[in-house]
C-alpha cells in the first residue's frame, strides 16, 4: 500500500546512561542503580530482567515522564541525544501495557493527533502525519471511528500510531502485548516491525515473552538489581542466561515446561451441565444459543475460541453469576446439596460454597485492605470455625508464596501476586467447581507454572475445573477436554 | 485510505449543513446561559411564557427529530409540573386561601408562583436540552480551548476523564458479579452499595493515574504553545444563535415589564 506522505525526516536517537539510578519518593530501596548503558542510533534492544529490576523505571526515565524532584531522587546521568529527557518532549515515544488506559480521545484521528497538538505541530502538518502513522501501524479505519469500538490489539496499534505521529527518534514499548490475545500479539508485532523498517528509530522493548521480539532485535540486555548483568547478541545472551532468566519468570524460548499431561480417565460424576442454553449479558443481547456442555468432578475443561465468541459469558453463566437467557444450567444434587438446581437462583453465600469464579481482572474481586483479610472473607461467610480458617489461610499463603505479603494491601501487589491471590481467595472456601477466566493472562513463566501445577492438583483431588483461555500452551498442558466456541460474525466482533 | 482523504474538515463541512448540528458548542453554551441568566432574575409567568412561545417556534428549525425531542426532554416535562405542584402546596401564601391543611396552603399567591415556576423550568430547560443533544464533547473542548481560551490542561483533562465514565459502567457491572461470586452480595442493599461504590472509586483513581501517565507520555503539559488539530470556528452562524438567545431574553423581559408582571428577585 502506498503511504499517503513520504517518510518523515526522523533522526534515530542515541541513549547514554552513566551510573544512572532512580529512587521513588518515600521508598527505601533504589528502583534502578548503577546503570551504565550506551545505545547507538537505530539499535533495537530487548530489555529483560527480574520483576522489580527497574526496567519500567528506566523506560519512563528515557521517556521523561518520571516527574521532578517531588516524585523521586536521581543519581548519575541519563541522556537522550545528549540532553536530559525530562527537559524535552517528543524525542522518545512510550507505549504502555494496558490498552484501555492509553486511549485518550473518543475518535481515532483525534487520538493520534493529540501528541502532535501538545508538541505544537502546525495544524496543516498534523493531519498528514496522523494518516501516515495510521497507515504505518496498519490501522485501516476512518478517522472518525470511535476508539471505544477497537479491539485490544487495535488499541495498542492506536497508541503506537499516536506516538509515531510525534516522530520520536526513540521508540519505547513496555510489555505492549502482555494483555493481548494471540491475534493481537501478532498484529502488534507486525506493526512494530514495519514501523522500525520504515523509520529506523532506536527501539527498546520490555517483554516477558522473549520469542515475540527475539528476531526483531539486535541486542538483548539483562538488568539486575545493580545495573546490567548481560548484554549482547540475542542467541548468545539467551543461551548463557537461560537458567537465570527462566528462574526469574522470563519466557525463554525452549525452556522446559515441567507439566506432564494428566491422565484423562480421572473424570468423576457430572457436577454442572447445561441444556439447550442460550447465553448473553442481557436477555436483549444473546451471544450464543444451544450450548450443551457438562463439567465433571476431577476434570479440567478448557473453553476456547476467538474474541467475542462468548467464552467469558459462558463461564459466568455456568458459575451462576449470569442468568441463562433461555434453556437451563443444572447443578447435580451432589453439588447443589439441598439448594435449588439452578446456580443462578442460589444466594451469594450458597454460591461461594459450591462454585468459585476467578475473574480475568483480579482487582475487581478484592474486598479488603490486606492479603490475609482477603483470604478470610470466604471462610467467614461460610461460618468456618476461626481455628480451621486460620489453618486454611496459612496453608494457602505458603502454597502460593504470599506469606511474606500477608499484611500488604492487595492493590499494591505485582500482577503475578494479584493473580495468585485471586485464585487463593476462591480456594479458601473450597468449592467443588472452580471457574477461571484467562488465569494465565499476562503472567510470567514462574506464576504460569505454579497455576498449572495447582489446578492439576485440585482436579486430581476431585474438583471440577473450567478455564477460559487463549493460551495454547496452558490448554495443552492441562485440559482433559476442550469446548471450542466458533467465532460469530454479529456486529463488528471488536468487543471482547 | 482514500475514504478518509477528505479529513475532518470535510466531515465538519457536511455536519454544518444540518440544523444546529454544526454550530459551535460554545455559541450554544452562551445562548443557553444568556436565556437562563435573564429568566432567573424574575419569577413571573409572563416572561417565562413569552420566552417559551418564542422558543417553540425556534425548535421547529433546530433540526431535531420529534421523537428525539420527546425522549430527551422527558425529564424536563416531568420536573416542571413536579416543581409546580410543590410550589402550589408550599409556596409563599398571599391573597385568597383556597385550601389549607397543616403546612399546606393553596392561595392566589402560590398558584401564580406555581405557574411561573413550571413555565420557567420549561423555558430554561427545553432550549438547553435542544442545543446540547447535538454537542460532541470533543467539539465542546475544542471550542472552550480555542474560542474561550480556557486553559488546555483543564479542558483536555476533563475531556479525557469523560471517556473513563464508559469504563466505570463496565467496572460497576464486573464488581457486582465479583461480589456475588465472593459470597458478600446477600446483605442489606445500602451497605452493599456503599462498599461497591468505594471499590469503584479505588478502581477509577487507578485508571485516572494510568491515563495521566499515558497523556504525559504524549507530550501533554509540554512547555510551549499547544496547537489544535481541529479548527473551532466562531462565525456568523454562532453570532446569530447568540443574538437569537439575547433577543428572546430581551423580548421576554420587555413584555413582562410592560405588563407590570416583572418582579426582580434580588430587589
Amino acid at each position: 500500500m502506498p503511504l499517503p506522505t513520504p517518510s518523515p525526516a526522523l533522526r534515530p536517537s542515541a541513549v547514554d546512561a552513566r551510573g544512572w539510578g532512580w529512587r521513588y519518593a518515600g521508598r527505601h530501596a533504589w528502583a534502578v542503580s548503577d546503570l551504565d548503558l550506551h545505545i547507538t542510533p537505530g539499535e533495537r534492544i530487548l530489555l529483560l530482567g527480574a520483576s522489580g529490576a527497574g526496567k519500567s523505571t528506566f523506560l519512563q526515565g528515557l521517556a521523561g515522564v518520571q516527574g521532578g524532584e517531588e516524585e523521586g531522587e536521581e543519581t548519575g546521568t541519563l541522556l537522550v541525544d545528549g540532553v536530559d529527557p525530562g527537559t524535552t518532549r517528543g524525542r522518545a515515544g512510550l507505549v504502555l501495557q494496558d490498552p484501555d488506559s492509553q486511549v485518550i480521545l473518543a475518535r481515532v484521528g483525534d487520538d493520534v493527533a493529540f501528541g502532535c497538538e501538545n508538541l505544537g505541530v502546525p495544524r496543516d502538518l498534523i493531519w498528514p502525519r496522523v494518516r501516515h502513522a495510521l497507515a504505518m501501524v496498519g490501522l485501516d479505519v476512518p478517522l472518525a471511528h470511535p476508539t471505544a469500538a477497537l479491539s485490544g490489539g487495535q488499541k495498542q496499534r492506536l497508541a503506537l500510531a499516536g506516538v509515531l505521529a510525534m516522530q520520536p527518534g526513540l521508540l519505547l514499548l513496555d510489555e505492549p502485548t502482555a494483555n493481548l490475545d494471540p491475534d493481537g500479539v501478532r498484529e502488534v508485532r507486525a506493526s512494530v516491525a514495519r514501523v522500525l523498517d520504515e523509520t529506523g528509530a532506536t527501539f527498546v522493548v520490555i517483554e516477558h515473552r522473549v520469542d515475540v521480539w527475539k528476531d526483531l532485535v539486535d541486542r538483548v540486555v539483562v538488568l539486575g538489581p545493580a545495573g546490567v548483568i548481560a548484554s549482547g547478541r540475542p542467541d548468545v545472551v539467551l543461551g548463557e542466561q537461560r537458567a537465570f532468566l527462566a528462574a526469574e519468570g522470563i519466557w525463554v524460548p525452549g525452556a522446559p515446561v515441567t507439566a506432564p499431561a494428566r491422565a484423562t480417565d480421572a473424570a468423576g460424576p457430572v457436577l454442572v451441565s447445561t441444556d439447550r442454553l442460550t447465553i448473553g449479558r442481557s436477555a436483549a443481547a444473546p451471544v450464543r444459543t444451544d450450548v450443551d456442555v457438562a463439567v465433571a468432578a476431577g476434570e479440567v475443561l478448557a473453553i476456547t475460541g476467538p474474541n467475542g465468541a462468548g467464552k467469558s459469558t459462558l463461564a459466568l453463566t455456568l458459575g451462576g453469576l449470569l442468568k441463562p437467557v433461555a434453556g437451563r444450567v443444572q447443578a447435580a444434587p451432589a453439588l447443589a446439596d439441598g439448594a435449588h438446581a439452578a446456580p443462578s437462583r442460589w444466594t451469594s453465600a450458597q454460591l461461594v460454597a459450591r462454585i468459585g469464579t476467578v475473574f480475568q481482572d483480579p482487582e475487581h474481586q478484592f474486598l479488603t485492605g490486606t492479603v490475609r483479610d482477603e483470604l478470610a472473607v470466604g471462610p467467614r461467610v461460610l461460618g468456618v470455625p476461626p481455628a480451621e480458617a486460620t489453618r486454611r489461610i496459612d496453608a494457602l499463603l505458603e502454597r502460593l508464596r504470599l506469606d511474606r505479603l500477608a499484611a500488604a494491601n492487595p492493590f499494591t501487589l505485582s500482577g503475578g501476586e494479584k493473580r495468585r491471590l485471586s485464585v487463593a481467595t476462591v480456594l479458601a472456601s473450597r468449592p467443588r467447581v472452580l471457574l477461571l477466566d484467562e488465569p494465565t493472562f499476562g503472567q510470567d513463566f514462574r506464576t504460569w507454572q505454579e497455576i498449572v501445577a495447582l489446578l492439576r492438583e485440585l482436579a486430581d483431588d476431585g474438583t471440577g475445573v473450567v478455564a477460559v483461555s487463549h493460551d495454547e500452551a496452558f490448554v495443552r498442558a492441562l485440559s482433559d477436554r476442550e469446548y471450542a466456541l466458533a467465532g460469530i460474525t454479529v456486529a463488528d466482533g471488536a468487543q471482547r | 485510505m482514500t475514504a478518509v482523504a477528505g479529513g475532518p474538515a470535510q466531515a465538519q463541512a457536511q455536519a454544518r449543513a444540518v440544523g444546529m448540528q454544526g454550530v459551535n458548542p460554545v455559541a450554544k453554551l452562551i445562548a443557553s446561559l444568556l436565556l437562563a441568566a435573564v429568566l432567573v432574575l424574575s419569577i413571573d409567568w409572563v416572561s417565562a411564557a413569552v420566552a417559551l412561545a418564542c422558543e417553540s417556534v425556534l425548535f421547529v428549525f433546530a433540526g431535531v427529530r420529534p421523537r428525539t425531542f420527546v425522549l430527551r426532554t422527558a425529564p424536563i416535562w416531568l420536573a416542571a409540573p413536579a416543581a409546580g405542584v410543590t410550589t402550589l402546596l408550599y409556596g409563599q401564601a398571599a391573597g385568597q386561601v383556597y385550601w389549607s391543611f397543616g403546612l399546606i396552603h393553596v392561595t392566589d399567591g402560590s398558584i401564580s408562583l406555581a405557574v411561573a415556576t413550571a413555565l420557567r423550568i420549561l423555558a430554561i430547560g427545553l432550549p438547553a436540552v435542544v442545543l446540547f443533544i447535538t454537542v460532541d464533547p470533543t467539539d465542546l473542548a475544542d471550542g472552550l480551548g480555542q474560542v474561550l481560551r480556557l486553559p488546555a490542561r483543564f479542558v483536555l483533562g476533563g475531556l479525557a476523564g469523560l471517556r473513563l465514565v464508559g469504563l466505570f459502567l463496565d467496572d460497576w457491572r464486573a464488581l457486582e458479579l465479583a461480589r456475588r461470586a465472593r459470597g458478600v452480595a446477600d446483605g442489606s442493599g445500602l451497605r452493599r452499595f456503599a462498599g461497591q461504590a468505594f471499590a469503584l472509586l479505588v478502581l477509577s483513581l487507578r485508571r485516572g493515574s494510568k491515563l495521566a501517565t499515558a497523556m504525559e507520555a504524549r507530550g501533554f503539559g509540554a512547555p510551549g504553545e499547544r496547537t489544535w488539530a481541529r479548527p473551532s470556528v466562531f462565525g456568523a452562524r454562532e453570532w446569530a444563535l447568540v443574538c437569537v438567545g439575547l433577543l428572546v431574553a430581551l423580548l421576554a423581559t420587555a413584555v413582562s415589564v410592560a405588563t407590570g408582571n416583572w418582579n426582580f428577585v434580588l430587589g
